[in-house]
């Protein structure tokens, strides 16, 4: 068994996620290399060897790899992959992109979003938006599989492994990179945070958002939205939470104004407390919170800010 | 140009899915399915190209048993020009979804194919990267905005961090995310013209794509299920619970 994680990283830094990814390669092998491949990466490569269970860092330090273009990162890691049974990441925007693409450069079937390792064949993973777990088992030489980072926990640390640059004669004639929006935020990541506050339809306006800030602050929480939110335009797409948004596993998550579809819950389900501040009692979102507060959202925000 | 639309016929987004009591699948008898709602966003991006005048001719392809030929009528209605369908029992993964359309774009030559990001059902996200692959071409995933400029495509993608913008050179594959625009309905009259649209049948094993499952399904189960909660009566009582007996504030 050999196991290449692909490290997710962006502006100069190793994310969150590679560590809780590293985990799960960990249940499957007793060690694990990690591909870094990016451009001027060295603070990347260094948090990724400083991870517990991390064998090897393979390192692709080039301009081509700046935005870890799928068509160019893909070929480069089915350029590595003969020496690997199981190649796994996050299963992030990133990870989504490229690993499928892989797979079939690979001609083997992949396994999406797993959220449990049984062993080194089979795996579990969420479908039907999360209404049903699925146990599969892959009958490929190779796995390629995306791990969804919140249903494993992170890896501790260890002093720093092997590292090995490699230099590989790779092109990318087919897309190019243009330009990047990214959402500034001051705020914890979503999907790592241990609180997130979320707020829906019922918030009526991009604006009332704010009410969200002063509570965030006091928690260290991140902010969400359900799609609702999102499509009326309050907050950018970059905070849905749910089935086609991102995935979290907080230790606490407040549902404001939301109500709780299918396809939110999807996205906060497994988080460990889970608390809906809704006026309406019938909503679906009580049905999952562990306490449910029958209010109007526009009171409760203000009293729950200051008496935290 | 021509575009071909890849389109799923899967259980419809409202319904919850139901695990089989012997645990082998989920139950889809007596489900009520639809058109999964991204390759909805697939066609109508589909359509408003041919309506710009950039694309002319919108072909609609659906894989599987005889039932998504409702979904290919469906694309017909809203505005494709012919419909292909892959007709096939066998439970297919992505990988032979991508194979059997690699075989369609090889045929057709496309300039571009608009599939959606992932299907509500299996909740994948891979055929669209996957039929990149298999024809070389570039991708753009995750499409909340795409431009056709000359031999290229601008595509805008939904990221973790907000929005990335790529350059694709054409001929491209592109998977829609909910933000690429709002499908129309079909008008009944256009339900009854998409009766007389052509609609081609292939069996998938005249295609030569081996259709051997690589992954066995073993299991299908509930998932747990979380404790019935409490409904407090204030703000304090809240904040006295998430403090003292949940402690997950300080």
């Amino acid at each position: 068994m050999s196991v290449l994680v692909v490290a997710e990283h962006e502006n100069g830094q190793l994310k969150a996620e590679t560590a809780k990814v590293i985990n799960a390669a960990l249940k499957v092998a007793g060690g694990v290399d990690v591909l870094v491949a990016g451009y001027n990466v060295d603070d990347v490569v260094q948090s990724a060897a400083n991870i517990a269970g991390v064998t090897k860092v393979c390192v692709v330090d080039n301009a081509l790899f700046e935005y870890q273009l799928a068509e160019n990162t893909a070929d480069l890691i089915v350029e590595i992959a003969g020496g690997y049974t199981h190649i796994l990441a996050s299963a992030s925007t990133t990870g989504k992109n490229t690993l499928p693409r892989v797979a079939a450069l690979l001609d083997v079937s992949q396994i999406s979003e797993i959220i449990d390792v049984i062993d080194s064949e089979t795996f579990k993973r969420p479908i039907y938006a999360g209404n049903a777990i699925a146990t599969v088992k892959s009958n490929e030489a190779k796995k390629v599989i995306t791990v969804r980072a919140s249903a494993f926990e992170s890896q501790s640390e260890q002093s720093a492994c092997e590292v090995e640059i490699l230099s590989l004669a790779l092109d990318n004639t087919l897309s190019n990179f243009v330009s990047v929006e990214q959402t500034e935020s001051e705020r914890p990541e979503l999907n790592v945070a241990p609180v997130v506050i979320s707020g829906g339809r019922g918030m009526q306006n991009g604006e009332n958002f704010a009410l969200l800030n002063g509570i965030a602050d006091k928690l260290g929480a991140a902010i969400g939205a359900s799609r609702a939110a999102v499509d009326a335009g309050f907050v950018p797409n970059d905070m849905q939470v749910g089935q086609t948004g991102k995935i979290v596993a907080p230790d606490l998550y407040i549902a404001v104004g939301i109500s709780g579809a299918i396809q939110h819950l999807a996205g906060m389900k497994d988080s460990k407390v889970i608390v809906a501040i809704n006026k309406d009692p019938d909503a679906p979102v009580f049905q999952v919170a562990d306490y449910g507060l029958v209010a109007d959202l526009f009171d409760v925000l203000p009293e729950l800010e200051s008496a935290l | 140009m021509k575009v071909l639309v890849p389109i799923k016929r899967v259980i419809d987004y409202n319904v919850k899915a139901r695990v089989k009591p012997d645990n082998t699948d989920v139950d889809l008898t007596n489900v009520k399915m639809a058109m999964n709602p991204f390759c909805e966003i697939a066609v109508e991006e589909a359509i408003r190209l041919k309506e710009a005048g950039t694309a002319t001719e919108i072909i609609a392809v659906s894989i599987g048993d005889k039932a998504c030929q409702e979904q290919l009528r469906t694309a017909l209605a809203l505005g494709a020009d012919k419909a292909i369908h892959i007709q096939t029992d066998a439970k297919l993964e992505s990988l032979h979804v991508a194979k059997l359309l690699a075989k369609l774009v090889d045929e057709h030559q496309p300039e571009l194919v608009i599939l959606g990001k992932q299907s509500i059902d299996s909740d994948n996200n891979q055929t669209g990267q996957m039929l990149a692959a298999l024809t070389r071409r570039s991708q753009g995933t995750f499409a909340s905005k795409m431009v056709i400029d000359g031999d290229k495509a601008l595509v805008t993608r939904e990221v973790d961090g907000g929005l990335q913008t790529l350059s694709l050179l054409l001929p491209a594959v592109v998977t829609t995310d909910l933000r690429l625009n709002e499908p129309r309905y079909a008008s009944l009259p256009n339900i009854m013209k998409a009766k007389r649209k052509p609609l081609e049948v292939i069996e998938a094993d005249t295609l030569g794509v081996n259709l051997t499952p690589r992954i066995e399904l073993l299991k299908v189960e509930e998932p747990s299920k979380r404790q019935a909660g409490v409904i407090v009566d204030s703000v304090e009582e809240l904040v006295s619970k998430l403090r003292n007996e949940a402690k997950v504030i300080s």
